[in-house]
């Protein structure tokens, strides 16, 4: 599918089926045959096999970070007989995302399907899915899920009669953040304060219980299933070359239709706005697109011709994809409040164990919060990346550099409307 | 004083979660769930319960529930009204919501109506933000896009102890009618 006819494009990773959440439905519709497939014929379709198709389709981590998924699969040790895991995340909290839950709702069993054939790949034994708390409507459905495909026999003992065997557990988190954050969910789901834990050593070699585990997220293990119903070259040949695939864009902000949308990656992002999105409501201009979540930073809406959503374009035009939850700002938006307002989540969000983190979070919404009240000077505004530089890849997480990056660059790119905020220090002392 | 003990069927689905993890630990949390479940908040002396259940250390419990904040480490009214002013609602009108509920019912995001009713909070990001303004009652059902006459609906509909239908937001891409067959 090449870029120029995404109008054509039929989603397949929510395909427009009715019912399609339910177990009959998606069996109808072939669903579990990509472990079907494995699963009989274990002698070609070794996992190495599994693991090099699923890396050579080119599928790249949908959580925020972009990694190769196959290749990430391949970092784990050989099975030694004790247990291993994968760690699905579901915690889904990065202000402006809202894609994962549209799986759990409309396609929980390719999630499953996908995680048990990433099982068998990496010969894990239990699959723990940490889904945020919040989401206990979805959790329901996906319990739901769950039970069925036990009950189908595609989880647990001897599934499908291939010798093979694989858990499934859902786990519930509690409103955080942080646990989203891989070695925080880890610790987390050990039952403990989701405190981000200090690498190497990696998840790979030490994770769960200090056994080798994997961390994917749940849109990742989702599109695993398509790689072998459709095949890698058709998967590598879907949307972006360096980063392909279907990909599920949250759309929301100041457009006339917001919603979860599937298209293949690499889309322009003014195709998104005005003909997905159906463009920005009351026909105004944007101010800022904030293209993958909170933490990636702001493009000015004078700046997205020929941008496209994946990562080499939007590295090119000066931010990430993140987790591709796109927000529209409109030409009326204060950017000093939607400042001010992402860098009190992120201070909020802060576990506190770096001092670089800790420290530098209250003091960005603390400036932030004296700009927008009037009383800030433009000293504040080179303390604020001063700030950011303090923080920036000196913590134990990336969540210093999530909250630093939207500071520093709304600051450079929307220069204006903070000077105009900022009392004149020269007029201020006369 | 309140007697807080969990009874013999509980304590037979607090073995089956147990049994899904290595060890007895990773129970804190589902098991702290149940607690609030039953008694609304997770105090002090629910968390001995929590505690004592899973032969885990009070300290280890405690650090577990304040660290979360979807535990209410203090009793909160009947009915917690969670709206959501991360910048994506904020865009689109989450502290417009926010502060109708507090004149509507006559407290501050954080405060519980004197008649135990209703607390309101502004939370962060709930992974709504497509359907804002939207608010999350009692860390369950959402409510999406509202109107200060959907907001008026609701709270007269909890007074009288119902609660909104889960609100199921269809895909509209490439769909004339929601999840209308292929
Ligand atoms: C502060 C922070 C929060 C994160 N939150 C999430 C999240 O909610 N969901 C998610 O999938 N990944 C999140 N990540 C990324 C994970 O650490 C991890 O990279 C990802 O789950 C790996 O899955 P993937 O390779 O399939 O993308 C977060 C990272 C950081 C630093
Ligand atoms: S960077 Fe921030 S959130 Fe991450 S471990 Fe350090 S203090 Fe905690
Ligand atoms: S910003 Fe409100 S639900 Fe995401």
């Amino acid at each position: 599918m090449s870029l120029t006819d995404w109008k054509a494009y039929k989603p397949v990773l929510i395909p427009n089926i009715k019912d399609y959440h339910k177990i009959d439905v998606y069996e109808k519709h072939g669903g579990y045959g990509a472990l079907k497939k494995i699963l009989a014929d274990q002698d070609t379709l070794t996992p190495q096999h599994v693991t090099e198709t699923v890396k050579n389709a080119g599928l790249r981590g949908r959580g925020g970070a972009g990694f190769n998924t196959g290749l990430k699969w391949s970092f784990m040790p050989k099975p030694d007989g004790g247990p291993r895991y994968i760690a699905a995340n579901g915690d889904e909290s990065e202000p402006g995302t809202f894609k994962d839950r549209v799986i759990f709702e409309f396609n929980p069993h390719t999630f499953i399907e996908g995680s048990i054939i990433a099982a068998y790949a990496m010969s894990i034994t239990t699959v723990y899915v940490y889904i945020r708390g919040e989401y206990r409507s979805w959790i329901r459905m996906m319990e739901k899920a769950v039970s069925d495909a036990y009950e189908r026999g595609y989880l647990g003992q001897n599934i499908l009669k291939s010798g093979f065997s694989v858990d499934m557990v859902l786990h519930s988190g509690a409103g955080a953040y942080i646990c989203g954050e891989e070695s925080s969910l880890m610790e987390s789901l050990e039952g403990k304060r989701g405190y981000p834990r200090v690498k190497p050593p990696f998840p790979a070699q030490k994770g769960l219980w200090g056994r080798p585990t994997t961390i994917n997220n749940i849109e990742s293990l989702a599109n695993v299933p398509l790689i072998f119903n459709n095949g890698a070259d058709w998967y590598k040949g879907t949307g972006a070359a360096t980063h392909p695939g279907p990909l599920l864009y949250g759309i929301s902000g100041h457009v006339n239709r917001p919603g979860v949308y599937e298209y293949p990656t690499g889309m322009l992002v003014t195709d998104l706005i005005n003909e997905v999105a159906m463009g920005v409501r009351g026909g105004k201009r944007v101010k800022a697109l904030i293209p993958g979540g909170s933490s990636t930073p702001p493009l000015r809406g004078d700046a997205l011709d020929g941008v496209r959503m994946d990562s080499d374009s939007l590295r090119q035009a000066g931010s990430m994809l993140g987790t591709a939850g796109m927000c529209i700002l409109d030409e009326d938006t204060d950017m000093v409040d939607y400042l001010w307002r992402v860098s009190h989540f992120y201070h909020h969000e802060s576990c506190g164990q770096c001092t670089p983190c800790r420290e530098g979070t209250g003091w960005l919404e603390k400036t932030l919060l004296k700009i927008k009240a009037g009383d800030g000077t433009m000293r504040d505004l080179d303390l604020l990346l001063d700030l950011c530089t303090q923080m920036e890849g000196r913590t134990i997480c990336a969540l210093a550099d999530a909250a630093a990056w939207p500071v520093r660059y709304t600051i450079t790119r929307f220069r204006d409307e903070f000077e105009a905020r900022v009392k004149n220090t020269v007029y201020a002392l006369s | 004083m309140q007697n807080f003990e969990f009874t013999k069927e509980e304590l037979a689905k607090i073995d089956a979660i147990i049994a899904r993890y290595p060890n007895p630990q990773p129970a804190v949390m589902p098991v702290l769930w149940m607690a609030q479940e039953k008694y609304g908040h997770v105090e002090p002396d629910v968390q001995k319960l929590v505690a004592r259940t899973l032969n885990l250390p009070e300290a280890h419990v405690h650090g577990v529930a304040t660290f979360y904040t979807q535990y209410y480490k203090e009793r909160k009214g009947k009915y917690v009204l969670d709206v959501c002013t991360s910048f994506s609602c904020q865009a689109c009108g989450g502290y417009e919501t926010l502060h109708y509920l507090e004149d509507k019912l006559g407290i501050k995001a954080g405060e519980t109506t004197p008649d135990g009713m209703f607390s309101i909070q502004s939370v962060e990001c709930l992974g709504a933000c497509g359907y804002a303004p939207m608010m999350q009652i009692t860390n369950d059902v959402y409510v999406n896009h509202l109107t200060p006459e959907k907001l008026d609906k609701v709270i007269d509909d909890l007074k009288k102890d119902q609660l909104p239908e889960f609100e199921s937001i269809p895909l509209v891409q490439n769909r004339t009618t929601a999840m209308e067959n292929e």
